[in-house]
Formats: C-alpha cells, sequence, structure tokens
C-alpha cells in the first residue's frame, strides 16, 4: 500500500517534470517568435542622418552648408524647472507652451529624452548654456541646418524640408524605399534635382535599451551598425560674385537675369526677382516664412528664369534673320520697306540691309522676313503655303529650344510654346484655314511664342558660338569638376551655317552702338553684341527684355535680362545687362553711379498696378485684347499649376514652437514693397 | 567531537550537493537578473551590499551559520519541540499583523534593519514540524475523521493567518500537505476529490458554464452506459448522477466566485492563464516578458550576463519570483533542463530518505519538505512558462530573499539532522 502510493507520488512529480521539460523545450527550441519579440524589446534602430553634400561656386567658394545647431530635450523624470517663469523667459516661450511641451513629452514617455525645442542657433545656444545648469533633465542633441552663403539664389539652389505625404507616396510607387516619414529631402531647386547625391547615405545603428526604453549600449559591439556616408559636393557653375552683383542690381524689380558662358553652357548667374532669404526655409522659421512667401503677389517662390513665361517680343527677331539666312529666302544685304505693313515702326524709314533692320529692330523688316520665310515653297495654294512655310519654320527654330525644354538641371522647367501647324488648324478649327496674314505677329515675337530668360540666354549663348550651344546648366562637377552627365557636354546645332552669323552678329554691335539700346549700356573698352525686346502684355507695361553676349570674338559672356512691366527693354534691361557683363568681364564695376541708379530704380509700382489691373474683372481690356487671350490664360494657368505644385510640395507641417530669439530686421531689403527711386 | 565525526559521515552528501549547487546556481542568476552593463558592481566594489546579489550573499553566509547550528542542536530538539515551534510561529503570525510592515500591499513582513524576515515562510516548516509530530503519535489513523479534522486544523490555521496579512502566494503552499497526507493513509478519495476539483476549476475557465453542463451529462451517459449490467443499480446511477450534479453546482460555483468573491488583480491573474494575449500591458505583461526572456533562450543561451531581457528589466522581479526567466535566457534550455534536473533529483532523493526512515516522524517530515518544494517548483516554473497562473512564491534556494532562502535551508536540513540520526530514532519507539 505504501510502496504503491509512493511511486503514485513519484510518478506524479516526474509527470510534471517531463511535462515541464516539454513545455519548455517547445518555448526555448522549437517556438521561434520569442526570439523576435525580444529583439524588438531590446534592440533599437537609431538612424543616422548623414551629412548633406555642400556647394560650391566656380571659383570654390562655399555658398551652401550645413550650420551646427541645437536642439533641446528634455527627460520629464528627470527634469526639475524651480522657476517657470525664468526658464520660460530665458528660452522666450509662453507658460502655456512650456506647459503643453512638457506634457507631451511625459505623455511620449517620462525617461526617454523628447524634442522640447528644435534648432536653436550657435548664438542661442551660446546665451543659455550657462544658465542650463540650474536646470536638469534637459539635454542639447547637435544637429544640423543648410544654411545658404547667398540670397540671391534661393530659387536656383532651391530648400530643404521635411519630406511630404505625396512626395513619399510618389517616391515609394516609383521603388525608392530610401525615405522614412520625417526625412529631410531636397524640395526644389538644385537641392530637389541634385537630391540623389547631395543626401548620401544614412547610416544605421542597432542599440540595446530596458524596459523603459533608456539606451544601453550598441548590440553586439556594433556588429550590424553602419556608418553614414555623407552627401557628395556640387561645383557650381555660378559666380557667386556676379550672382550677388545682379541680384542686388534687380531689387526692387521683378524679372530675371541669366548669364551663361556660351563656351560650355555653363550658367554664370541666375537671378529671380524678387528672391526670398532660403536660410529662413531650412530652419525653425520655415512654416511662417513659407506662407508669406506663398501669398506674395510677386510670387517669389516661382524660379522666373527657367518657369516664368514670356513673350519674347523683338530679341525673336534674332532668330528669323537667322532662319530666313539659313533658308536662303534673304540675304544679309536685303532691304525692306515699310509699304504694306500692319505694323507700327520705331525706326523710321527703309532698313536696306539685315543688319540694319536688327539694329533698328525694324518690324516691317521682319514682318517681311517671316512672309519670306512662310511663302517661299513650292506650294500654289497661300493656306497649303502657309502651313508647309510654318512647319519649315517650325522645325528650324526648335532647334533653338524653343517651344523645347533646354534640359538644365534644375526641376520644373517649362517648354514655353512655339506654334506649329497643328496648333493653328486647331485655332482656326481646321487645316487649310489660315494664312500668314493671320500669324504674321509671330513673326516678330509676339503672339503665341511663349519663352521664358533661359531660353533667351542660350539664344544669345548660340549666336556668341556661332552655331551650337552647350545644354545650360547649374552643375559642372559632382565631387570634382567635370564628373557631370555627358548630356551637358556634348554640343547642339542649332541648324544654321556658321558664315550667317556674321550679318546678325553685326546688326547686334550696331543695336547697341547706335541702335535701340540705350547710351549708358554701351562699354568703351569691350564691344557687347545686344538685341533688345519688349515683351507685350495685357496689363500694364511692357516686359524689358535684352540679350547680348560679349566681347564679340571668343565671347566669355552670355546674357538675358528681363524686367517685367518696366517698358522698352534697350533702356531698361540693357544697362543691367551692360552693369553684368563689365562687372563678370572685369571683376569690377567703375560706374558707379549708373550702377547705384540702377539699383535704387523700382518698377514694382508697374508691377503691382498691372496686377490689380488682372485682378479686377474688366470686360473693356478683354475685349481689346482677345487675339493674345489664349496665350495669356495659357500663361496664368501655367502660374497657377506651378504654384499649386509649389503648395503641394510645400504643405505647411506640423507646427513647430518658434522663438524669435532677437528682433531682426524685418524684411530683406529686395523685399521692400515701398519704391525708391533716386534720380 | 565524536558526534560531529558521526554526522559528516552520515549526512546524506547527495542531497546537500544538489542543494549547495542550487545556492550557487542561484546567487549567479541573482547577480545576472539585478546586473547592469553600464554599472557592473563586483563583490569588493562600494555598494555591492545593497544590491539583491550583494545581500543574497549575506543571507547565504548566514544560513551557514543557521545550518551547523541545526546540525548541532541534538535531533531530539525538533521532535519534542514540534508543537512549541509550530505554536511560536503561529504567534509570529500574529504578531505580524500588529507591527509587521507592509511590503508591496502585503503585510506580512518584520523589518531588521535594512533586512526584512516573512514568518509566513517559515510556518510552512513549523506546521510541517507540527503534522509530522502529531502523526507519529501512536495509532492515529487519517482514515478516521477525528484524526482526519486535526490534521485539517493544523494545517489550516496558518494559511488563514497568513491571508489575513494578504500574502495569497504562501498560504496556497499549505495545500501541498495533501501529497504528505496521501503518503500517510489519508483515502485516495481526497486528493481524486482535489484533482478533480482543479481540473473542473481550469474547464470553467475556459469554456462556457453550459458547455461543462452538456460535457458533464454526456460523461456521465457514457459511464452508465459502459458499467456491466449487474453494476447498473438504480443505487449507483443515482450516485453517478449525484456527482455529476455536484460537479455543476461546482462549476457555477467557480463562475460565481470568480466574479464576486476574487479580486480584480487575481481575476486578471487567472484570465491570463488561459488567455494570454490578455491585458499585455499589465497583468498580462509579467507572463508575457517571461516567456519572451526565456523562450529567447535558444538552446544553449545568451551566455552569462548576455541575455538582453534580463539585463535591461523587461521581466518585473526577476531576482525574486521570475529567477527562472534569467535561466532560461541566459542559459537555454540546457540551463532550463539542468535546474528542472536539480529539483527532480532533489525530490526523489527526498523520497527515497523518507522512505528509509525508521522514525514515522522523520518520514512524515521528510514528505512534507517533498511536498513543499514541489509546489513552489510547480507553481513557480509553471508560472514563468505559462502553464501556471501568477502566484508570487520564490522558487526554493534560487530566488533572492533572505527568509526564502533560510526557511528552506531550515526546512531541508532538519530533515538530513533528522536522517543522519536515524538508526538513533528508532530507539524512541
Amino acid at each position: 500500500m505504501d510502496e504503491i502510493r509512493k511511486r503514485f507520488i513519484q510518478g506524479f512529480i516526474i509527470l510534471i517534470a517531463i511535462l515541464y521539460i516539454g513545455r519548455l523545450f517547445y518555448l526555448q527550441v522549437i517556438d521561434e517568435t520569442y526570439k523576435l519579440d525580444a529583439q524588438n524589446n531590446a534592440i533599437r534602430k537609431i538612424v543616422q542622418v548623414p551629412f548633406r553634400g555642400l556647394i560650391y561656386d566656380r571659383n570654390k567658394k562655399l555658398i551652401v552648408y550645413n550650420t551646427p545647431v541645437y536642439d533641446l530635450y528634455i527627460t520629464p523624470k528627470k527634469a526639475h524647472v524651480q522657476d517657470t517663469l525664468k526658464f520660460c523667459r530665458l528660452f522666450d516661450i509662453t507658460r502655456s507652451e512650456f506647459d503643453s511641451l512638457t506634457h507631451l513629452a511625459r505623455i511620449y514617455s517620462p525617461v526617454r529624452p523628447s524634442l522640447f525645442l528644435r534648432q536653436l542657433s550657435k548664438e542661442e545656444y551660446a546665451r543659455v548654456q550657462d544658465a542650463m545648469v540650474d536646470y536638469p533633465g534637459f539635454s542639447f542633441q547637435i544637429s544640423s541646418l543648410r544654411t545658404y552663403q547667398s540670397k540671391g539664389m534661393a530659387n536656383a539652389l532651391g530648400y530643404v524640408g521635411e519630406i511630404s505625404p505625396e512626395r513619399l507616396l510618389k517616391e515609394q510607387e516609383k521603388g525608392n524605399e530610401y525615405y522614412r516619414q520625417g526625412d529631410y529631402v531636397g524640395v526644389t531647386g538644385l537641392e530637389r534635382f541634385y537630391e540623389d547625391e547631395l543626401r548620401g547615405q544614412r547610416g544605421e545603428k542597432y542599440v540595446m535599451v530596458n524596459s523603459r526604453g533608456v539606451e544601453k549600449g550598441p548590440f553586439k559591439n556594433g556588429e550590424f551598425d553602419r556608418e553614414p556616408v555623407a552627401g557628395k559636393n556640387l561645383i557650381s557653375s555660378v559666380d557667386i560674385a556676379l550672382q550677388d552683383y545682379a541680384d542686388s542690381l534687380m531689387q526692387h524689380k521683378v524679372g530675371s537675369v541669366v548669364a551663361i558662358e556660351p563656351s560650355s553652357g555653363e550658367i554664370l548667374a541666375m537671378v529671380s526677382a524678387p528672391t526670398y532669404d532660403p536660410s529662413k526655409l531650412s530652419g525653425r522659421t520655415f512654416s511662417k516664412y513659407f506662407q508669406t512667401l506663398n501669398l506674395d503677389p510677386l510670387h517669389p517662390l516661382i524660379n522666373r528664369p527657367p518657369s516664368a513665361y514670356y513673350r519674347p517680343g523683338s530679341t525673336f527677331k534674332l532668330i528669323q534673320a537667322l532662319i530666313g539666312l539659313q533658308l536662303g529666302v534673304i540675304s544679309p544685304s536685303t532691304g525692306f520697306g515699310h509699304a504694306g505693313v500692319p505694323m507700327k515702326c520705331h525706326c523710321g524709314g527703309t532698313s536696306s540691309s539685315i543688319q540694319l533692320g536688327i539694329k533698328n529692330s525694324c518690324n516691317p523688316y521682319f514682318y517681311n522676313v517671316f512672309k519670306r520665310i512662310i511663302y517661299n515653297n513650292k506650294e500654289q495654294n497661300l493656306f497649303k503655303k502657309s502651313a508647309v512655310g510654318l512647319q519649315r519654320w517650325n522645325d528650324m527654330a526648335s532647334k533653338f529650344g524653343i517651344g523645347q525644354e533646354l534640359g538644365i538641371d534644375l526641376p520644373n522647367e517649362t517648354k514655353g510654346k512655339l506654334p506649329s501647324v497643328e496648333y493653328y488648324d486647331k485655332v482656326y478649327k481646321g487645316p487649310l484655314r489660315w494664312k500668314f496674314s493671320n500669324i504674321y505677329s509671330v513673326g516678330i515675337g509676339e503672339g503665341e511664342i511663349v519663352i521664358n530668360p533661359l531660353k533667351m540666354a542660350n539664344v544669345a549663348a548660340i549666336i556668341a558660338n556661332r552655331g551650337w550651344y552647350v545644354r545650360p546648366h547649374l552643375v559642372k562637377g559632382i565631387n570634382e569638376i567635370g564628373n557631370i552627365d555627358n548630356k551637358y557636354k556634348e554640343h547642339i546645332s542649332a541648324g544654321i551655317d556658321r558664315r550667317h552669323f556674321e550679318p546678325v552678329i553685326e546688326g547686334m554691335v550696331g543695336a547697341v552702338n547706335a541702335g535701340t539700346v540705350a547710351a549708358e549700356a554701351r562699354l568703351s573698352d569691350i564691344q557687347i553684341c545686344g538685341k533688345t525686346g519688349t515683351s507685350q502684355n495685357k496689363h500694364g507695361q511692357d516686359h524689358a527684355i535684352f540679350i547680348a553676349f560679349a566681347p564679340r570674338e571668343n565671347p566669355k559672356i552670355a546674357i538675358a535680362v528681363f524686367i517685367e512691366n518696366a517698358g522698352f527693354g534697350g533702356t531698361h534691361s540693357a544697362p543691367i545687362a551692360s552693369l553684368c557683363i563689365e562687372k563678370y568681364l572685369k571683376g569690377k564695376v567703375e560706374r558707379k553711379a549708373m550702377e547705384t541708379r540702377w539699383m535704387n530704380k523700382s518698377y514694382l509700382a508697374n508691377v503691382l498696378s498691372a496686377k490689380s489691373a488682372s485682378a479686377r474683372p474688366n470686360k473693356e481690356v478683354k475685349a481689346t485684347v482677345e487675339k493674345d487671350s489664349t496665350i495669356e490664360d495659357y500663361q496664368l494657368r501655367n502660374l497657377k499649376e506651378e504654384l499649386f505644385k509649389l503648395d503641394q510640395a510645400n504643405k505647411p507641417k506640423a507646427p513647430v514652437f518658434k522663438i524669435p530669439m532677437q528682433p531682426q530686421a524685418v524684411l530683406p531689403k529686395n523685399q521692400k514693397i515701398a519704391p525708391k527711386k533716386t534720380h | 567531537m565524536k558526534r560531529e565525526e558521526q554526522i559528516s559521515r552520515n549526512l546524506d552528501w547527495v542531497t546537500v550537493l544538489i542543494y549547495i549547487l542550487c545556492v550557487v546556481a542561484g546567487w549567479l542568476n541573482i547577480y545576472a537578473a539585478i546586473y547592469n552593463p553600464e554599472h557592473p558592481i563586483w563583490i569588493f566594489d562600494d555598494g555591492f551590499f545593497d544590491t539583491n546579489s550583494g545581500k543574497q550573499l549575506i543571507w547565504i553566509g548566514t544560513t551557514v551559520l543557521l545550518i551547523i547550528a541545526i546540525l548541532v542542536i541534538d535531533h531530539r530538539f525538533y521532535d519534542t519541540f514540534a508543537f512549541p515551534i509550530y505554536g511560536f510561529f503561529l504567534f509570529m503570525l500574529l504578531a505580524v499583523l500588529v507591527v509587521g510592515t507592509e511590503v508591496k500591499g502585503s503585510h506580512s513582513w518584520f523589518r531588521i534593519g535594512s533586512f526584512q524576515l516573512q514568518p509566513a515562510e517559515f510556518s510552512k516548516m513549523a506546521t510541517c514540524l507540527a503534522l509530522a509530530k502529531y502523526l507519529s503519535t501512536p495509532l492515529t489513523n487519517l482514515s478516521r475523521f477525528k484524526d482526519q479534522l486535526n490534521v485539517a486544523i493544523i494545517i489550516a490555521i496558518p494559511p488563514i493567518l497568513i491571508l489575513a496579512s494578504n500574502e495569497t502566494g504562501v498560504a496556497l503552499v499549505f495545500a501541498s500537505f495533501l501529497i504528505l497526507l496521501y503518503r500517510e493513509g489519508l483515502p485516495g478519495m481526497y486528493p481524486a476529490i482535489f484533482l478533480a476539483v482543479v481540473t473542473l476549476f481550469i474547464l470553467s475557465l475556459i469554456f462556457e458554464e453550459w458547455q461543462i453542463y452538456i460535457g458533464l451529462a454526456v460523461v456521465s451517459a457514457l459511464v452508465v452506459w459502459a458499467m456491466p449490467r449487474y453494476e447498473r443499480k438504480t443505487k449507483n446511477i443515482l450516485a453517478i448522477l449525484g456527482v455529476a450534479f455536484c460537479m455543476g453546482l461546482f462549476v457555477t460555483g467557480v463562475d460565481w466566485a470568480i466574479n464576486n468573491v476574487l479580486k480584480e488583480h487575481q481575476r486578471n491573474r487567472i484570465r491570463v492563464l488561459v488567455d494570454p494575449d490578455f491585458d499585455r500591458k499589465k497583468t498580462g505583461y509579467n507572463v508575457r516578458q517571461a516567456k519572451i526572456a526565456i523562450g529567447s533562450g535558444g538552446l544553449l543561451g545568451k551566455g552569462y550576463l548576455q541575455g538582453t531581457q534580463t539585463k535591461f528589466d523587461f521581466v518585473p522581479e526577476q531576482s525574486t519570483d521570475f529567477i527562472f526567466c534569467t535561466v532560461g535566457e541566459e542559459f537555454g534550455f540546457a540551463g532550463s533542463l539542468t535546474v528542472v534536473g536539480l529539483f527532480i533529483g532533489l525530490m526523489l532523493r527526498l523520497i527515497y530518505l523518507a522512505d528509509r526512515q525508521k522514525s514515522r516522524f522523520a518520514r512524515v517530515y521528510g514528505y512534507g519538505v517533498v511536498s513543499i518544494i514541489f509546489f513552489h517548483f510547480l507553481v513557480n516554473i509553471g508560472m514563468t512558462i505559462g502553464l501556471m497562473p501568477v502566484i508570487g512564491i520564490p522558487l526554493p534556494f534560487f530566488s533572492y530573499g533572505g527568509s526564502s532562502l533560510w526557511s528552506f535551508s531550515i526546512l531541508l536540513f532538519i530533515f538530513l539532522k533528522l536522517d543522519a540520526h536515524r538508526s538513533q530514532m528508532l530507539s524512541r519507539w
């Protein structure tokens, strides 16, 4: 009996032991899920953001870099603020902000540090550092802030911001799994175009954490860690001295300056006026500043050189002349009178050669040139003649990049518009329903032609090179000079024989020396070859355009200057182009009085009145410019689309508490609205 | 001198070896459980004796003294003073209700300086002695109701007092004496009923009431059907139906008790057992983290002091009640197997020793030791691997805690002392 009971008890104990051993075997050896759970518990991945690449100008001057900034973190459990008021005053936050920030941090975790204030500058950090000994539980962590040396290049450089949900989705659809929410990416400009090069490769660090999430050293001595790889540096083709100079000339004006080195296609300067302070878009001030810029009626966020729409005006006559010569429909000595031409002219007489036609920018002359270009073919029917002629002209003009993308290394380049046969067929609701008399305004760069300043600068470069160009680009090297896409090295022919350029250049010399260009734009020792343009628009004063290159032989710079609502190009844009050329070729400007005058000149009143005119629903205006409406609408629509895109890219992020530390200058000088005329 | 030589010769060194292995392994695991890789404190560092592993070292040292004392005291002392010792600890259990300190909601501690003692732990040993004493009285017979009642009273008083100090875990340990009583002749019906109750209890947690009713009905019908024809008398059938009905009542009672008698945290602990994912953050947290720690150990473990779950405090109470997690994580299945093996070896060895006793007192006491150790083993390891509800009782010799180590050492070495003198004990009869 006892023996049986003893066996029974022994058996029971052994049974339980076997059960437990079986269970342990299952838990520890068979079931793998607990190993994963343990990793999730105790191992955390920490992302290390690499240093974004720097950007240099063509002379190796640093123009974009990363400034260290200090993020303030709070560990609520350790944080004891005796004198809250004093603390708030130190960081210039309100009591309620302080309360809500500490509250949020406590909700997140009482023992883990959470972000309290972000991006304190070095100066702010220095100011508060001494006082921090009184506040345990607060710590600083260094991070970096994109800093832009030059204000003038804001739009071309672009800025860096937190990735938007839309962009994130788009990148993922493209199969790019790199980005995470909260990552910083280039939003516009070069920052965006060269994002892949600039951003580098993020590092990963695996650390062990305890049950409260406090870090406890590297996991497996960092076996799985990956060091971050810093981004590549860009060597921009921009001459920052010229850029800043052009920018200062463009203050109080709306428009663009684009300067290109003709032999290489490298962009020397690219000004979009008005500009903004890019530094303010990379820090704590982002949301507020972005709102201000977005609401600005002058649209400072649009990069005008590659994106704005204008009609080329008379600058287009250069292309017309070259096409005419190439086609052989005119010769350098062909002359035309004014008779029978439905256009006004400022030149007052006959232009007896192409050179004079360009020098005087004679409208009837180019009316006739265009007429010959269109009609000089074998077709008999005028409508058919027009269609065939237009097609041929369209093909040739396209080679100048008109109506095409030039392929600049910036996002949002616009094609512009070059009317084609199909286009007119559509406008006139059918083929063979239009002829030269319907389209002649295109001949002088008005009507349905739409370009942007970049294209016209490129046209100047083509003429400077006598027949070819290199795609304009802003970056001449990634990490080292020349390390760029081959498409920025090849020479592209404009389809015009070299010999046809001299007469046209002769005309441009004439225009500068004794023609449509203001006398003050001449340089005594450097021959500028230029062409003025006056781009009509329906809301007020004409846009002033001037394109040029210099010197005449072996040109070093091709330039286009657009000033909105300024008036006549020769008077208002040419002097600015001239000053830029002098600055670039000589390194300094001797004409100080002129320089000051042009820096202070303002056309903002014209621009704003034009804006308000267009804002008002005015039937009268609409009726008179009916013909233009398609283009204007097109322009407006594109502008709106552009703004919408920008909007989308920059949806205001979750608000960040801002600390205005020291009152700064109210506005950057080039944003002052009040016009100041000194002469 | 002569006596001491005798003891060292007669002492069961196998048990002592297992005991030493357990205590040393326990201390190593306590050191690992509180090990902080950023501030590793070694024995000679300042502040070491403020840590659990440091204190445990002191407890181990004092335990050695206690063991020597136990071995030196005359073996007849325990027999003679069994009831006074029992009475003394009953008094302590009462006293602690008045002058005790509350630790983690349990009002069962005496505080002496920075050390705390829990009389409840020692009352197990005292009850064991008292039971041995009572059952060794000639002519006691556990099939007699009077003796059953007296034994029940001896066993029941300490847990009632312990429950009053809100230390449920330790109180439950007294149920383990059922093993002892079974060995000493309690009718097999009692443990059978006990097992049936436990089974039904667990079933009633897993299944709905009505499902169990149907199950009971089906089983009763099957039993009746399977009976040999000559057994199928009205009386027997009625008896079976009566048992089934009682079981049904019990299930209803369990449901009622769970919902109305148990406190919220106790209810949750039971619920976690049947539904491991219930309440992951709070009640389920302990069990889940314990399972993660053990389960992530693998076959051979992560290595001593290398357990991430252990080092970084994911398992609560790891140096005390959940010490087995440290073993499981850092030494893997091999370590778990070793520890389970040590306990099985200890218990089987003790049964062997108990059965070779010539005095009933020593045999009963020996089985008492086995019962207590078995219950702790069953519940403590069971809860860390999710087979038992979380009941805060330590793993003998392993868990951090002076009361636990002292009481188990005293419990064990009194028996070893008795065993060493087993030939002399006979002469007393």
